[in-house]
This record gives C-alpha cells, sequence and structure tokens, in this order.
C-alpha cells in the first residue's frame, strides 16, 4: 500500500460530468474516457492536497460496501492509469495548497 | 458503438446539451462571396454576459464547445474568454479564418489546451483563395497561421467550402494539408444566409460536380458503398432522429439567442432574458424540433432515400418547412447514388420558386463498488 499518495486533475484536459460518469478528454491527444461511477467520485476529489486513502475512506467506503483494503487498491491501480495518459497527476506530497483557487469541476 | 457515440446516446436519454457551438462575433476582417450572415455589430453579448454564459453552459453538462464567428479574433476580449472557458473543462474547437493568429497567438492557444482549430482554405491557388475572402493576401497569412499552429503541435483541420469558384481545387487544397500535416474537411453546401435570403446558393457546384466529388476514392472512402443506392424505410428507420440539433446540440449567436444549430435559424430563447438550461429543457420550439422523427415527415418517409440522405433540418426549415425536404440535400442523394428523391422528381416536373421564410438573424458502467473503470481509449474523439 502506498501511503501519502495524492492526486490532482491535470489542467491539460477537458471534462464534464454524464449523469453519474465522467467524460474526460486528454488535451495533448484528445483521447477520450468515460469514469464510472466510483472513479467519478475519486475525481471529484483528487484535490491535490487529500490523500487517496482519505478520499477512499471518506467518500468511497461511506458510499458503497467494499473492503477498505479492496477499495484503496482499486483506488491505486485506477489513478496510476490515469495518471498514465496525464489526465491525472500523482505525488507523495500535496499537489495544492488548501484554499488554492483550482475551482470545482462543474456538475 | 464507440465511446462516442455511447456517450451521445447517454446524453440524449439525460436530456443534455452535449455539444454547443458559441458565435462570439459577426465581425469579420473577410468578407467571403458565400458568408451566411450579416457582419455588423447589433449588440454582441459583453465578457460578463459570455462568461456567465459558459457557467451556466458547464453546469447544464455542455462538453464538447465550439467557438466560432465571424472572426473570433476580431474580440479584443478573445483569449480572456477562451481563458475562462478552459477553466470551465470545456473540449474546445475554434473556427478561424487564421489571419490575426501570429506565434504569440498560437503558443497560446497551446497553452490553454484547445482541442483543435479548424481554418478556411478555399483554394491552394492564392488569388482564388483571395477572391473569395475578397481579402488581399489572406492565403498567405491563413496559410502562416496553419503552420504556426502545427509548430505548437495543435491539432489544425483546413476546412474547404466548395463552390463554383474553387472546385476544380478541393484535391490540391487536400494535397497542400497533408503537407502541412493538417486533417482535410470538404464541405460541398453553400447555404442560404441566415436571413433567409437565397441568393447565395447560386454559388453552389452543380450536379456534375458534385457527382465527381461523391465518386473520389480518395475523399469518401469506398465509393461503391458510398453511392449505393437506398434501401428504402423500414418500421426503425422511421422511428430515426434527423440529426443532434436540438437534441444533443444547439447553437447561440453572439446576441445571445438561441438556435437549434448555426444552420437552423429556428429563434427558441435568448440567454439574456432565460436561463441558458431553461430554454434547453423548456423552449418551445426547441421541444416541437426534438418530436419530428423520419415518421412525421409526410415527404421524406415515403421516400426511398429516407434512411440514408443526410437531410438537414434546419436547411429544411428555411425552405419553409421542418418536417419537409431539404432540396439541397435531396439534389445531394441524386449525385450520389443517381436515384433521384421524391421531392426532386416532383420539382423538376413542375418547378416552382421555394417558400422563402423572412428570418430575423438578431434581436436583441452500472458499476458493482469493487469496479473503478475508466473505459478503454479510443482514437481522437469525433465532436459530435
Amino acid at each position: 500500500m502506498k501511503n501519502n499518495l495524492y492526486v490532482a486533475r491535470s489542467t491539460a484536459i477537458a471534462a464534464r460530468a454524464l449523469g453519474d460518469e465522467t467524460m474526460v478528454m486528454s488535451a495533448s491527444n484528445s483521447t477520450l474516457f468515460t469514469l464510472n461511477e466510483v472513479a467519478s467520485v475519486i475525481w471529484e476529489a483528487a484535490d491535490g492536497v487529500t490523500p487517496l486513502e482519505q478520499i477512499v475512506a471518506n467518500k468511497v467506503c461511506t458510499q458503497y460496501d467494499i473492503a477498505p483494503e479492496v477499495a484503496l487498491k482499486n483506488a491505486e491501480t485506477l489513478v496510476e492509469g490515469l495518471a498514465e495518459h496525464g489526465i491525472l497527476l500523482l505525488s507523495n506530497e500535496p499537489l495544492a495548497q488548501p484554499g488554492s483557487s483550482r475551482e470545482e469541476m462543474p456538475r | 458503438m464507440s465511446l462516442v457515440a455511447e456517450m451521445a446516446a447517454k446524453a440524449l436519454r439525460l436530456n443534455i446539451p452535449l455539444s454547443v457551438q458559441l458565435d462570439l462575433t459577426y465581425r469579420c476582417n473577410e468578407r467571403c462571396i458565400h458568408c451566411y450572415l450579416d457582419h455588423d455589430d447589433h449588440g454582441e453579448m459583453t465578457t460578463a454576459e459570455i462568461k456567465d454564459l459558459l457557467d451556466q453552459m458547464a453546469a447544464a453538462g455542455v462538453f464538447y464547445l465550439t467557438i466560432s464567428g465571424g472572426e473570433i479574433l476580431m474580440r479584443r476580449d478573445f483569449f480572456e474568454i477562451l481563458e475562462h472557458a478552459r477553466a470551465r473543462t470545456f473540449c474546445i474547437k475554434l473556427k478561424t479564418n487564421g489571419v490575426l493568429i501570429r506565434k504569440k497567438e498560437a503558443a497560446r492557444l497551446r497553452e490553454l489546451g484547445v482541442e483543435s482549430v479548424q481554418i478556411s482554405v478555399y483554394s491552394h491557388r492564392p488569388e482564388v483563395h483571395d477572391a473569395i475572402t475578397k481579402m488581399p493576401g489572406s492565403f498567405r497569412q491563413s496559410i502562416a497561421a496553419v503552420r504556426l499552429l502545427r509548430e505548437q503541435g495543435l491539432p489544425v483541420t483546413m476546412a474547404n467550402v466548395l463552390m463554383t469558384q474553387n472546385a476544380a481545387d478541393y484535391r490540391a487544397v487536400k494535397a497542400l494539408a497533408a503537407e502541412l500535416d493538417a486533417q482535410f474537411f470538404i464541405d460541398p453546401t453553400v447555404t442560404p444566409m441566415m436571413d433567409g435570403d437565397r441568393s447565395i446558393l447560386k454559388l453552389n457546384v452543380d450536379q456534375a460536380a458534385l457527382e465527381k466529388v461523391f465518386r473520389d476514392e480518395a475523399l469518401v472512402g469506398n465509393v461503391e458503398e458510398f453511392c449505393a443506392p437506398p434501401q428504402g424505410v423500414d418500421e426503425d428507420a422511421l422511428d430515426m432522429l434527423p440529426c443532434s440539433a436540438g437534441h444533443t446540440a444547439c447553437y447561440v449567436s453572439p446576441y445571445g439567442d438561441v438556435y437549434p444549430c448555426v444552420q437552423f435559424p429556428l429563434p427558441s430563447g435568448n440567454v439574456r432574458r432565460t436561463k441558458f438550461v431553461d430554454i434547453w429543457r423548456d423552449s418551445p420550439q426547441l421541444k416541437e424540433v426534438r418530436s419530428i422523427t423520419l415518421r412525421e415527415m409526410p415527404s421524406c418517409s415515403q421516400c426511398a432515400h429516407g434512411a440514408t440522405c443526410t437531410r438537414c433540418p434546419g436547411l429544411a426549415y428555411m425552405e419553409g418547412n421542418m418536417r419537409g425536404p431539404s432540396s439541397q440535400d435531396c439534389e445531394k442523394s441524386y449525385a450520389r447514388t443517381g436515384i433521384p428523391s421524391e421531392n426532386y422528381k416532383a420539382r423538376h416536373a413542375s418547378p416552382q420558386p421555394l417558400q422563402v421564410l423572412k428570418l430575423v438573424q438578431i434581436q436583441g458502467l452500472q458499476p458493482a463498488a469493487q469496479n473503478f473503470s475508466a473505459k478503454a481509449p479510443e482514437g481522437r474523439a469525433a465532436v459530435a
């Protein structure tokens, strides 16, 4: 398990919630992804300052019937996959300061 | 079904305006002979109004945003608007003539993460292009812009509107696009002006030129398939929707007027008076457009081409009946297949002037919790 993994949405993307899914397009190569409901929850919470473990505990395990270890492992796989495509940024340090001007993605 | 098609189908089910074209201005530094716009400024939306509209559109679920005009860079606040739009994470395509794009502008467009830029190029011959734009030097400037944008790594499409003046040039324009590492797009239809004036339709190429284009393998791929005779209309086809206009897409003019499409000037509301989402959901005009399936079209539902025709409901509307045929598309179906549509036969049996509307341009997975999926990516997305 990777402790203190921070995740932030790249600014080089286009994204929009579509029902319970999220469409995300990479600005670098126009590749389109859709995130399912649970992935969308993680995407929404990826503010760069909240550790992934905390996002999973607070946003996923409270809403879905899933063991925390399993949820975290799946979340790590998801964010690593998205990071490989450049649409999510990963770091062992916070990526943005709390209260910064990062705007919430419109729903 | 492709991912893009899946998303469009979902947007349709959820009544979400997935795609919007927003024209920032009708002012332009060119005076193209085939242009459908009045270039005077009759009260464009202010920067603040456009930013508020962008916020509303993002909240309503708009993903694909085409920013067009007029010439978009005629607005001094263009980059301020673009920056605001990108902060709202729209997927943005720009349409421009490129004349005002220099190295600095190209670099800024790249920084802002624009998805693609479309630039109109009418000919590979400067004198022909410039005669169409009525702007000396415009060919050189537009091609310079294509080069600058490509140097920045931005995807560029060279759009070639086909008309009598340049009918012989499209292959050379396509070759020029390939040389510049740009995409090529050909549009064989000159459309009426938004005020209903049909005089510019005389610029349309004739049937022989259309037939040649539709049988050009380099453009259409499998010619036999593309030009195949129509298979008639079956029961499923009768429930088909004409196109995305008003269903998952709409158009907003520089004056805040909302239409089903830029080519479908049915006034459906104005964002200066009504919230965008309320117009989208409640406009009687948009509801009427959404109610029309092939079954509701008396002529087209009986036509062999009904299921495969490229019929544009906006052009039909401009002919006087949004449930009627679009004669320009009837001509294209005939040029493509050699089989006349019902409307084509009727019109050629007793030619009558088209009823012309007097239009007003301005006033004013269900996933189990264990599955955190991001669907497998596909190639470049086709913007609806």
